[in-house]
């Protein structure tokens, strides 16, 4: 076949057919239009405002490896006067996150910006290994998953951040509203599309990629050569996940803009305010201080399972009860720190290499 | 012209766990192949045997060697496990990205892409973590 040439710029060979829009394209205008589209993505959010500390969720895998060039490169090009932090978590999952945490370490030197990495094993006195030998591969991702959305936003305290972004991209999103609808979790269908979201008293949270297809972020990642680690979790089937992305993929193949289209489902569903009304209200853990909709926080409510030797059996609330009813939690149990005024900031900052 | 080509191969994102954990290779293919894509006339690996290749299939149809029949190839040859991660309904499985000489196939046929001496294809699965 011949080569085809750029249909924005006419001139050059294209390298990439979009799957947004079809269009094919050269790599300069690849790399101009993906962060442009990032950019008004920030920009039509207003998702930030000068002077504003921002930690970036970093894994060392492709979308936040991406996020952290995209978002240096764009701070830098429209000036958006952020201060930009990595903020990783160890999990302590041995030949995974050790692995990946070298990639991130590697990405502080390259884009030098101060790192902050927290472990569950700081935070919790648990590291995944360990849970994961007292409870088994069963279950486990809801400790990982509770812990790691915690950790964040310890982490994001004790960095003074106002603000965490993640990697979530265009498909990650899409596949949420798909597990939505199919388990009926209209609550979580309202929420999952918005770019930013905020608790009571946490940091905002948004996600920048929510447009960005994932075939472009790793073809972004391909072209520029951006130093990136993948690999599955060794502890994660997470199988529901696995289906909706399966069956996203397939969409996505017999229509690219598949994705794009079920985002925008997604943010038309309006979901009643009775509805929203009838969700717990918010108070704090009366433990830790979390944010928490029951007396206990999540990660505490986990972790006094976990101390008691009962941890598969506090994953419901019926569960929870009957913990409850065998007797109170022990004077020992550790309080989860929340770093809420932690005078110093404990980075790395990066050494020239 | 040579019976064989050489094809250069990337696999990445993932993917080379699946081939040996070998991210770079290379294969040796036949200029013509059986037009149902059956590689079983072609020796089963990456060496450099090339005098063992049976360029002229004695039963079925010939095609030029194009990207549908490396896939075969690759997963009849050189894949060390769990085929249905790498390939699904006669093509590579939706989420993995493929790169001609570093285009993106879609702009270069896909499968009907007709290989070339030291093309090089480059293999990402999306699939695993963020």
């Amino acid at each position: 076949m011949a080569p085809t040439s750029c249909s924005l710029c006419r001139d050059a060979k294209a390298i990439l057919k979009r799957p947004k829009t079809g269009q094919q394209i050269c790599k300069d205008c690849f790399f101009f239009v993906f962060e442009t589209e990032v950019h008004h993505t920030i920009t039509e959010s207003e998702l930030f405002k000068p002077g504003d500390r921002v930690a970036i969720g970093a894994s060392g895998g492709k979308d936040s490896t991406v996020l952290a060039y995209v978002m240096k490169t764009l701070n830098e090009r429209y000036k958006y006067g952020l201060d930009l932090f990595l903020l990783s978590i160890d999990e302590g999952i041995t030949g995974y996150r050790d692995d990946s945490l070298e990639t991130v370490k590697r990405n502080q030197q390259q884009y030098d910006m101060p790192l902050k990495i927290l472990s569950y094993n700081e935070l919790y006195g648990w590291t995944m290994d360990a849970i994961v030998e007292q409870i088994g591969k069963k279950n486990n991702c809801t400790f990982c998953g509770v812990f790691r959305r915690q950790a964040l936003d310890r982490g994001a305290a004790s960095l003074h951040v106002d603000h965490i972004v993640t990697g979530h991209n265009a498909d990650d999103i899409a596949e949420t509203v798909l597990m939505n609808i199919m388990r009926g979790d209209i609550a979580r269908l309202g929420r999952c599309t918005l770019i930013c979201t905020q608790g009571e008293d946490t940091i905002k949270r948004s996600k920048p990629f929510k447009y960005a297809y994932e075939k472009e972020i790793v073809m972004y990642a391909y072209f520029k050569k951006l130093d990136y680690f993948s690999t599955e979790c060794i502890y994660s089937p997470d199988a529901y996940r696995g289906h909706a992305r399966t069956f996203l993929k397939d969409l996505e193949a017999a229509r690219p803009s598949a994705i794009i289209d079920i985002i925008h489902s997604g943010e038309a569903f309006e979901v009643k305010e009775e509805i929203k009304a009838a969700q717990k209200a918010q108070q704090t853990c009366k433990r830790c201080g979390y944010m928490s909709s029951n007396d206990l926080c999540k990660a505490c409510t986990l972790l006094e399972g976990l101390e008691r030797g009962m941890a598969s059996s506090v994953i419901t609330d019926r569960a929870r009860k009957k913990m409850d009813a065998i007797g109170p939690a022990p004077d020992n149990i550790r309080t989860i720190p929340l770093f809420r005024s932690t005078p110093t900031i404990a980075v790395e900052l990066p050494s020239q290499s | 012209m040579a019976g064989t080509m050489t094809i250069k191969l990337v696999f990445s994102g993932g993917l080379e766990l699946l081939f040996g954990n070998e991210r770079n290779q290379s294969v040796l293919i036949p200029s013509f192949v059986p037009s149902d894509n059956s590689t079983h006339s072609s020796p089963s690996s990456s060496s450099s045997t090339s005098s063992s290749y049976n360029n002229t299939p004695s039963t079925g149809e010939t095609k030029a060697a194009d990207l549908e029949y490396l896939i075969y190839h690759l997963r009849d040859h050189l894949l060390k496990e769990r085929s249905e991660l790498f390939m699904e309904n006669g093509t590579i499985r939706p989420g993995i990205l493929v790169l001609i000489n570093n285009t993106d196939w879609e702009l270069e046929g896909e499968g009907s892409y007709q290989l070339r001496n030291n093309d090089e294809i480059v293999f990402i699965s999306t699939l695993h973590g963020g």
